[in-house]
């Protein structure tokens, strides 16, 4: 019910008792109103003539009521509006400005989520990665959310209430995780062929082991080693996968798809569609198509060495 | 109007009869069963490449596929910008690159001679794109860059293209005689 675990929590709790009331007693209003119906119900004698005398006598007393129900329900509604504008106001500056915040700006693509540590001080810490997240337990985290094609709204149930991520526009929310564990989010908005296949996974974490995160992640990713690395390397460079996808540390910078550089690192691949491993490297590499059908990376169509070869270098990415 | 005793209350008050219901029902469910009809979707082919060749020129058969399919047009879309065609051609109106919204064409404007000229690449200046790009990504651009001129029809293009597009198919199009007055501002083609 509640914005689950999040610094939410409490206002959003406030705001969802006010609707509860304000509902539940228009409801009870409407239902009396019915019940009164019910039992006064006449003005048509039993040969159907309509009883005008009756009816005529009661009428600015039914007026009154009108008027009075429509004022009513117009009070409610601009009430209500007000009320949610400040809660979400309330939650944009639950942040005392002094505190210290992570800025994560993630761009919602179909259909996959790209995720960037923004340091505005020091940008050469910032790093971009994809489909996770990791969170310090206990540090707030101002998400700005994007949308590069069309409407899709990030949600992590245990952490906040959803969000929506809109083209053109650029919305916010604020995570404030209070304890540690490994959640779900999940795109709730439909995108397309693929939107239940658009997860997130969420680590939330102690602060020193974020900060490893952190570290291992502004790394380059290592030369390839053994001969089989390497013509994974050079098929990876030269071929179709250096014009979409991005490896610190090499001459592949492309934006179209996920950043590759610490790949073996996230829990799984695909936006949560197979579970981190060779067999699911092998799955995908070999045909995107066909583990999740209408997605944006091509079959690219690799022979059985080209695919061993690709495999063994993007297990190195860890 | 006097109602049979013992019927009272609004419910009684249509007087519509159980057959005539039956009918409005009846027409009803025939009308629905035309929007059958209606439900033939276009294919979409997301794996794989385009068909083999069967004939060497002319008229491609993969042709078919890919022209007049507002997937495969809209993923071309996509990829135009994506593989960069926009920073040489910008979206159609050249730059760098000649113009590919306009009915001039040097490699020639059918499917295959695009897809010919992005795979391979064209002398003075044009990039070969393959192992860059897939056979079938290379289809679905060529796709798109027709329907910069105009050459696919406005059903199936994406509904808000981000781009300038020429309205009326330029190639199509019969040149108009350049009359005296149009020569004041220059020739025809000079104006749009
Ligand atoms: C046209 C662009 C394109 C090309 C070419 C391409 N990819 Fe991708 N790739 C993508 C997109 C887009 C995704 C995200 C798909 C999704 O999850 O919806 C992706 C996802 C991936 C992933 C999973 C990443 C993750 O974090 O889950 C791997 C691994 C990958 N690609 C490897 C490759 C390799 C290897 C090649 C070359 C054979 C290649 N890609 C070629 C666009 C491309
Ligand atoms: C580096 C700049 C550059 C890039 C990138 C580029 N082009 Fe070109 N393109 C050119 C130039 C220059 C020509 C003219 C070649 C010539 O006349 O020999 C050309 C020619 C063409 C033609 C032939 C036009 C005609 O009149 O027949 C087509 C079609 C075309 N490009 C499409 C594309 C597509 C699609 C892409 C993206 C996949 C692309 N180009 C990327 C520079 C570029
Ligand atoms: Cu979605």
């Amino acid at each position: 019910m509640s914005g689950g675990d999040g610094l939410d929590g409490a206002l959003f709790n406030r705001l969802f008792a006010l609707f509860l009331i304000v509902s539940l007693t228009m409801l009870a209003l409407v239902l009396a109103f019915l019940a009164a119906a019910w039992f006064r119900r006449g003005g048509v004698r039993q040969d159907g003539v309509a009883d005008e005398n009756g009816r005529a006598s009661r009428e600015p007393l039914l007026r009154a009521l009108l008027i009075g129900w429509t004022a009513l329900i117009a009070i409610g509604l601009i009430g209500l509006t007000f009320a949610s504008f400040l809660t979400d106001r309330g939650m944009a500056d639950a942040i005392p400005p002094d505190r210290r915040t992570i800025n994560i700006i993630v761009t919602a693509k179909q259909f996959w989520w790209d995720v960037n540590y923004a340091f505005d001080n020091e940008p050469s810490k910032n790093i971009r990665t994809a489909n996770e997240l990791h969170l310090p337990v206990g540090v707030p985290a101002r998400v700005t959310l994007k949308s590069s094609d069309v409407i899709h709204s990030f949600w992590i149930p245990n952490l906040a209430g959803k969000q929506d991520l809109i083209p053109g526009r650029v919305n916010d929310l604020v995570l404030l995780p209070n304890r540690t564990g490994v959640f779900r989010g999940q795109c709730a908005e439909f995108c397309g062929i693929q939107h239940a296949h658009m997860a997130l996974d969420v680590t939330v974490e102690s602060r020193a082991q974020f900060a490893n995160w952190l570290a291992a992640q502004g790394k380059p990713a290592p030369a390839p080693a053994s001969p089989l690395q390497k013509a994974g390397y050079l098929y990876v460079m030269n071929r179709e996968c250096s014009g979409c996808h991005a490896i610190a540390g090499t001459a592949a910078n492309a934006t179209v798809g996920p950043d590759l550089t610490h790949l073996m690192s996230r829990r799984s691949l695909a936006a949560g569609t197979l579970p981190m491993g060779r067999a699911g490297l092998y799955a995908w590499v070999a045909d995107p198509q066909g583990v999740k059908p209408g997605n944006n990376m091509p079959y690219v169509g690799l022979d059985a060495n080209e695919l061993h070869a690709v495999t063994a270098y993007l297990e190195t990415l860890k | 109007m006097r109602l049979p005793k013992g019927r009272t209350g609004c419910l009684s008050h249509p007087p519509l009869s159980p057959p005539c219901i039956q009918g409005g029902r009846l027409a009803c469910a025939l009308f629905l069963c035309l929007g059958l009809t209606a439900c033939d979707r276009e294919q979409r082919s997301l794996n794989g490449q385009p068909k083999a060749e069967t004939i060497a020129l002319a008229n491609d058969p993969r042709d078919l596929s890919y022209q007049e399919n507002s997937y495969q047009l809209s993923q071309g879309q996509r990829l135009y910008k994506w593989m960069n065609c926009s920073g040489c051609h910008a979206n159609g109106g050249g730059g760098m690159g000649p113009p590919l919204m306009d009915d001039e064409w040097r490699y020639g404007g059918r499917m295959e001679d695009i897809v010919r000229t992005i795979l391979h690449g064209r002398p003075n200046g044009m990039p070969r794109f393959e192992g860059k790009i897939t056979e079938q990504e290379a289809w679905q651009i060529a796709s798109y860059v027709r329907s910069l001129s105009a050459q696919q029809g406005q059903d199936v293009l994406s509904a808000r293209p981000d781009s300038m597009s020429a309205s009326e198919p330029p190639t199509l199009a019969e040149r108009g005689k350049v009359l005296p007055e149009n020569n004041l501002t220059g020739p025809k083609d000079e104006q749009n």
